[in-house]
């Protein structure tokens, strides 16, 4: 049978069959979307970033620069040791104190301390730092990310959730940074 | 046999496929196609099967969780009869794989494969390429060692410098804010499922179009590829001179195949499996991240772009790479197939694999890496010792604590970093070498705030030192004449 438009009968069926099918697919697309999206969206909530303590300040001697380490404020039960985070602190002269991202700024390896000539030295492409994180030599084009700090109680307390990265994904979500 | 052939007969009866599997065994194919240049892809399919089997004998074991993956990496090397030989299996499978791919890529480039009307056979190919570097790669990140972890660490890097949403594909990319347990389960979801199905998939719209367009005759200098006739002519000459490819072809497939899979087989047994290395605790930081082999000239071509290319490059670089790949059959569609008539794409190859040849060897031995422990571990050979004054000795004593080692090479040990200096006063005066030491320039970091003046005025004595015997250091001319000074040659080296 033919309707008077021309279209049969039959090959309509057929068309509305694909479009009940299309309206099918956006509506379950919206959740898979969202799921897939959930790295993204579950950064809005409150308590991504956290004050996470590094320890007492005595951990922490005047002049020198030592390693700490913290467990992630977000982490799941099956991340094993990859939530514990490393850091190097800074005690700049007993009172102020600077605490560098373990990663280097080029592309994230870590980053190791040397005292005696009061560099950081990168293992991967040679990125070099000085003592006050700033870019000494080699492919990094900044300085070393820095966590902001406080002092709560006798204790070295910084602003940490995410991998420094040379963007950073809170700058867009939220406009904070964790690390500067 | 009669029982064979009559169960033959009644699946046949319902499949209704041995006429199809028949007619495309039985096709003809140009006898001269029939050769040894022609085996690769097919060698590089018997891989892949075999990567599938050992693959899913891995599954059997291996806990994709953050927590547990090492350890289970662990057992499969130690506790499971022959686990470490089905590891050493998938992971020199992967290199074979990846090698087999390219050479196929290259043989058919050569060979002006992807001329018409195979355009989109090479196009699937390029897909086929990066699906199997995407593998190489996930499979890298699946051994969740301290290499998987600092390397899923600089790929983030990478992908944030994306401007405006590069931050946003970072943490999808990783699942959450750091490299966690939600990172290994995609890469694993990405390996296992996600990209071997693009693989198979791939693969088989690869293999069909083949066997619907023919294998690609035997280029000859001087016959060329037009659009109106390609197909005529192909035909003629597979009826006049062709042969069925089972078993006239077929065969030369087979025995590359399995001396392929025996060599992957001796590989495994004699090369053992990739690592796991140390376990994946950023805490432990002493720790020098190195990718797989066939990401090596990445490696190092990231270390050798200057600061202000890198980022473009990174993202621009790859973009044009693939474009350049995907276009090939569009901008070279017709004409002339033989390598022996196209120089430029001779030429083309050869640079490619002399590049990244350079590429991969140099990351091998990574001259732009500070060796972190040459300045403990690595003493000053005798030669630049011996003869020397105390203040020279002190000077060199210098040279090993503030870590000038571990950039700088003395009789080809320690670091490649920055220039060796076994005659470095042959080529700096006292006031440069002083000048270099506390300004830094040139990649070299300042040391002016490290080194007390006595600590300097020892280290630049022990350099002033290193110039082979007979050849003086270099002066400044012009600083006897400003001091005064009579007699030349003294004044430079007198403090």
């Amino acid at each position: 049978m033919t309707l008077p438009t021309g279209i049969s009968r039959r090959a309509l069926l057929m068309k509305l069959g694909i479009l009940f099918n299309s309206i099918v697919a956006v509506i379950l697309a919206v959740p898979v979307v969202r799921y897939l999206l959930s790295p993204i969206s579950r950064g809005r909530k409150d308590g991504y970033d956290a004050w996470v303590p590094l320890g007492n300040l005595d951990k922490f001697p005047s002049g020198e620069t030592r390693l700490a380490t913290y467990r992630n404020p977000v982490v799941n039960s099956w991340d094993g040791d990859t939530a514990d985070i490393a850091c190097w602190v800074r005690n700049v002269d007993g009172a102020s104190y600077q605490v560098f991202a373990i990663n280097c700024a080029h592309l994230g390896c870590p980053v190791r301390w040397f005292p005696q000539s009061n560099l950081f030295m990168c293992p991967c492409h040679g990125g070099a730092y000085y003592q006050d994180g700033a870019r000494a030599s080699g492919p990094p084009e900044r300085g070393l990310f820095e966590y902001h700090y406080k002092i709560d109680g006798g204790k070295l307390f910084i602003r940490a959730s995410e991998m420094p990265t040379p963007g950073q994904a809170s700058n867009i979500v939220r406009g904070i940074q964790p690390c500067a | 046999m009669r029982l064979i052939s009559s169960i033959g007969k009644w699946l046949d009866e319902r499949l209704q496929i041995g006429a199809t599997i028949r007619e495309t065994a039985e096709h003809e194919v140009p006898r001269k196609t029939a050769s040894w240049f022609y085996v690769f892809g097919s060698a590089a399919f018997a891989v892949f099967i075999m990567q599938i089997v050992t693959g899913i004998l891995l599954a059997l074991i291996y806990v994709p969780s953050a927590g547990q993956a090492w350890s289970s990496l662990q057992t499969l090397n130690h506790d499971v009869a022959l686990g470490w030989y089905i590891r050493a299996l998938h992971g020199w499978g992967s290199d074979f794989m990846v090698a087999l791919v390219l050479i196929h890529m290259i043989q058919v480039f050569l060979f002006g494969a992807y001329k018409y009307p195979r355009e989109l056979t090479w196009i699937v190919g390029v897909f086929l390429l990066l699906v199997t570097l995407g593998m190489a790669f996930t499979g890298q990140v699946l051994r969740f060692d301290q290499d998987a972890y600092w390397g899923l660490g600089i790929g983030a890097s990478i992908a944030s410098r994306v401007p405006l949403i590069g931050p946003l594909i970072v943490n999808l990319l990783l699942g959450g804010p750091i490299i966690a347990g939600a990172t290994l389960s995609r890469f694993f979801a990405l390996h296992v499922f996600v990209i071997p199905g693009l693989l198979i998939a791939f693969i088989g719209v690869h293999l069909l179009m083949v066997i619907k367009l023919g294998i690609n005759e035997w280029p000859m200098p001087g016959r060329l590829v037009r659009k109106a006739t390609y197909i005529k002519e192909y035909h003629e000459l597979t009826k006049k001179d062709g042969m069925p490819f089972v078993p006239g072809a077929i065969w030369k497939d087979l025995f590359f195949s399995a001396l392929i899979l025996f060599s992957l087989a001796f590989f495994a047994y004699h090369f053992g499996p990739f690592g796991p290395s140390g376990p994946p605790d950023p805490t432990i930081i002493q720790t020098v991240p190195r990718p797989d082999f066939f990401f090596l000239w990445l490696y190092a071509i990231l270390s050798y772009l200057p600061a202000s290319m890198e980022t473009p490059a990174l993202l621009i670089g790859p973009v044009v790479g693939i474009l350049a790949l995907l276009l090939l059959p569009f901008l070279s569609g017709e004409g002339e197939k033989s390598w022996r008539r196209r120089p430029l794409a001779v030429l083309t190859v050869l640079l490619a694999v002399v590049a990244l040849g350079t590429f991969t060897h140099l990351a091998q031995h990574t001259p732009w890496s500070p060796v972190m422990d040459a300045w403990s571990g690595i003493p000053i050979p005798n030669q630049f010792l011996k003869n020397r004054t105390a203040l020279e000795r002190q000077g060199a004593l210098v040279f090993q604590v503030k870590q000038c080692h571990n950039c700088h090479s003395l009789g080809n040990e320690g670091g490649k970093r920055g220039p060796a200096l076994d005659s470095v006063a042959l080529r700096l005066t006292q006031d440069q070498l002083i000048r270099q030491v506390i300004q830094g320039g040139g990649n070299m970091p300042a040391y002016g705030k490290n080194l007390s003046p006595a600590e300097t005025t020892a280290l630049v004595a022990f350099l002033e030192s290193l110039h082979p015997a007979g050849q003086p250091p270099a002066r400044d001319a012009s600083r006897t004449i400003a001091l005064g000074a009579e007699t030349g040659g003294a004044a430079s080296s007198s403090p």
